[in-house]
């Protein structure tokens, strides 16, 4: 019961992460087209600016929790997936420099510089994240110790011994890239007034019907690749709420998105990335990391650790981030209500 | 014949790979330390700033709001170089990681969630809120920031005690180590003597930077107030922590490395024999073949008393050990922590100095002093290093002492190869964070303080 706990606890962490970071990774792939004027990119920029670094926080968090609760997990898929983890890594680096770096010198060519790492960063994070989550889903090539190491790609086939982008991690990396940029636009339609968000109104019809057809296609193929998700599905019908919470996210997004209420738009957005995450987990329970060949994946229980160890983090790990969520709460709320070009903060 | 050389082949491969997985994470975790360093020692005299701006000190809240941007850009560059620490425990060290994590997670998780989170909150407000929270909420959000940046360093500092000098553990049957005492573990008394020593040594970097900076304006004749302002804040904070750095917490952190590392204490020393009244090695270069000093200048008896209070002590030499758990590199370790300790003592006397000649502002009259304090900035960057370093040799071959080997604790599923690719993108990706850093901090210090406008 308490791994399974952790289990929930480290989920509801990489949603959160992906439904806050989310925002601004969106943002940042839309940087380069919805804001053309150095006012206009500034906008982008301080929509995000007093919050991004926190929102990223989470998915350290997550990390730390990972090595906490199940460090066979963080262990095994860390090393496993090394190259990739290299290049996410350089990405972040390259993404954070693009936001905090990008004021320091007043020129337009120090600014466009920065303002292209942001916008390529955040789209090609995108990417990997939604790649690193169909591997997960899909599982991997494991050997009989539990080992593997990913290739960045094989033959693009899901065999017994795949690589990191085949034609399902693909497509579900389309996936998260396409509904990230969603939910970026909703944020800065909520969050922005003028051409941002004149912008940005203008591209979601396009992002709204893409996602929803990239959600079909994901849904449909990882019934296919991952035959634990039917089996959830069938023996726990609770697990239906996940996919159930998403579809209402959809259908949110689409009804209030109609009516120019952003806000309501971008939470039903949340609660479609929260159900998709969880449709995610409903497909892997109760493995951790599933392999290729089912027998030799990493479930919940062979990758925690000591009972007293999970026990006692409980302790300080909800209180702890029950005062992070009142940090976010502070930090959200001192936010001004919407931005428009005419401020000149210096973010 | 043959099965001689296959077998020799083979070694060597593992070999490679574990000297590729501890160059990069020694590789990029002093490039990232450079940054903490700097940014828990300027958090510490930023909050002394805001108080005395507080209590009306216009130029010391001015001084504040400057050194907020150096905080700011350092910042950025510890939490870019950052997070590749935090990753690398999966990546580099997935052994180490499944054995250990159970125990580990805790404090890397409770710097996440105690850290980070108030870091990542309130440094914003810090940089840009003066004008909207008012001065008693700055001062309280620059207080937020230098305990975040501080727990930080407790979480961290009692990680590395752990492996330091594992405590709060037990170890399973299949050889993992799980946690046994959560608060064992995080009282570990090697962490507060490390934590302690670990801390005043970003103190005492922060005020170099600062009064070098200070030094800097006054001899070009710019900024004076302000350049005065830093000089006074910076050398008594300098001075106290100079101090500090070597009695108590240096003498402390040395006679527990001398109590439950003592190989490591003897590699330290330079110190081969066992003998009684063991004499302090000022200067001499160790040899491996002769297993003795080279050119040595020693203080006699002095080794002896510094570490048990008694001049004809007796203290266990390198050769009374087996090889087995000799540090595996015992010059790099001896030079590491001597140049630690001979940094630390001229620390004390250029930072004692320079806060003495503060009367009757002596100081800013005194060039050659000042110019000393300017060229000094690279040192305690130096003496962080070197300590660090001292620490991290002296832990060999031990990834967990005593426990757990270096050599078994690596990714053996990642190649040698990947690694050393990685560690050459580290080291490309770094020169040119370098590059920014230099260009960035320069024009901050070429604006001067005055340019720091106060922000909304």
């Amino acid at each position: 019961m308490l791994a399974e706990t952790w289990y929930v606890l480290l989920a509801v962490m990489l949603a959160v992460y992906v439904m806050l970071d989310g925002f601004d990774l969106g943002a940042g792939v839309l940087h380069l087209f919805v804001a053309k004027t150095n006012a206009e990119r500034k906008l982008v920029l301080r929509s995000i600016g007093p919050v991004w670094d926190g929102n990223e926080v989470w998915l350290l968090v997550a990390g730390g929790t990972m090595v906490l609760a199940f460090p066979v997990l963080y262990a095994r898929a860390f090393s496993g997936f090394y190259l990739p983890l290299m290049i996410v890594l350089w990405l972040l680096l390259f993404r954070a420099l693009g936001i905090e770096l990008r004021h320091q010198v007043e020129h337009p060519l120090w600014r466009q510089f920065w303002d292209v790492a942001f916008a390529l960063s955040s789209l090609v994070l995108t990417v990997f994240f939604g790649a690193a989550l169909g591997n997960v889903v899909r599982g991997v090539g494991m050997d009989d110790t539990g080992h593997f190491f990913a290739p960045l790609w094989t033959n693009f086939q899901v065999d017994p011994d795949p690589g990191i982008l085949d034609w399902y991690t693909v497509l579900v990396a389309l996936n998260a890239a396409v509904a990230l940029t969603m939910h970026g636009a909703l944020w800065l339609g909520w969050r922005t007034t003028g051409e941002v968000r004149r912008r940005c109104d203008a591209v979601l019809p396009a992002l709204f019907g893409t996602t929803l057809l990239l959600t079909a296609g994901t849904s449909l193929a990882t019934y296919v690749v991952q035959p634990q998700m039917g089996q959830n599905l069938q023996s726990e019908p609770a697990w239906w709420l996940a996919p159930t919470l998403a579809v209402l996210g959809l259908v949110g997004v689409r009804r209030f998105a109609g009516r120019e209420r952003w806000r309501g738009a971008f939470f039903s957005s949340c609660a479609f990335l929260a159900g998709m995450l969880g449709s995610a987990a409903a497909a892997i329970f109760p493995y951790v990391l599933p392999a290729r060949i089912a027998e030799r994946g990493l479930t919940i229980a062979g990758a925690t650790t000591e009972p007293y160890a999970l026990q006692v983090a409980l302790y300080w790990w909800v209180p702890g981030v029950l005062l992070a969520v009142l940090y976010f709460a502070l930090n959200y709320r001192s936010l001004p209500p919407q931005l428009d070009t005419s401020d000149t903060d210096e973010h | 014949m043959l099965a001689v050389f296959v077998r020799g082949a083979y070694d060597a491969q593992v070999l490679d790979a574990l000297i590729a997985h501890r160059l990069q994470f020694a590789f990029t975790v002093t490039y990232h330390y450079l940054f903490p360093q700097l940014t828990m020692g300027l958090a510490l005299l930023i909050v002394i700033l805001k108080t005395m701006g507080l209590r009306g000190d216009r130029i010391a809240n001015e001084s504040a709001r400057f050194w907020s941007k150096v905080f700011g850009l350092s910042f950025v560059m510890g939490v870019v170089t950052g997070v590749p620490l935090e990753f690398q425990f999966g990546t580099n060290w997935a052994r180490f990681s499944e054995a250990a994590g159970g125990v580990i997670g805790q404090t890397l998780a409770m710097e996440g969630v105690f850290a980070f989170f108030l870091e990542s909150s309130f440094i914003y407000l810090l940089l840009f809120g003066e004008k909207r929270l008012g001065p008693k909420l700055h001062w309280g959000s620059a207080v937020l920031v230098w305990l975040g940046s501080w727990l930080s360093g407790y979480f961290i500092v009692c990680t590395n005690a752990f492996m330091q000098h594992p405590v709060g553990y037990r170890v399973r049957d299949d050889g993992t180590v799980v946690l046994e005492s959560l608060s064992a573990f995080l009282t570990n008394p090697w962490a507060f003597a490390e934590y302690a020593h670990t801390m005043i040594g970003a103190a005492v970097t922060g005020s170099f930077v600062v009064a070098g900076i200070g030094a800097f304006y006054l001899l070009s004749g710019k900024h004076l107030p302000y350049a005065k302002k830093f000089l006074q804040v910076a050398t008594i904070t300098g001075a106290t922590a100079s101090v500090l750095l070597a009695f108590p917490t240096g003498d402390i952190q040395a006679r527990m490395v001398a109590e439950h590392q003592a190989p490591t204490f003897a590699a330290m020393e330079g110190h081969f024999e066992t003998d009684l009244g063991v004499g302090l090695v000022l200067v001499g270069q160790p040899n491996m073949d002769t297993l003795a000093l080279d050119n040595p200048i020693v203080i006699p008896n002095a080794l002896s008393f510094l570490t048990h209070h008694r001049w004809k002590a007796r203290i266990a030499g390198l050769t009374e050990f087996d090889k087995a758990l000799w540090p595996d590199n015992v010059p790099l370790l001896y030079y590491a922590y001597h140049i630690m300790v001979g940094l630390g003592t001229i620390f004390i006397v250029i930072m004692g100095m320079a806060a003495l000649l503060l009367r009757g502002g002596l100081l800013f009259r005194m060039r050659w002093l000042l110019w000393v304090l300017l060229l000094a900035i690279p040192f305690p960057f130096v003496a962080n290093t070197a300590g660090w370093m001292t620490a991290e040799l002296g832990r060999q071959p031990w990834l967990l002492h005593n426990l757990m080997r270096t050599a078994n604790g690596y990714s053996d599923n990642v190649s040698s190869g990947n690694v050393i690719f990685t560690l050459l993108g580290f080291m490309g990706l770094y020169v040119g964070l370098s590059v920014l850093f230099a260009a960035l901090v320069l024009k901050i210090i070429g604006g001067g303080p005055s340019a720091t406008q106060e922000s909304a």
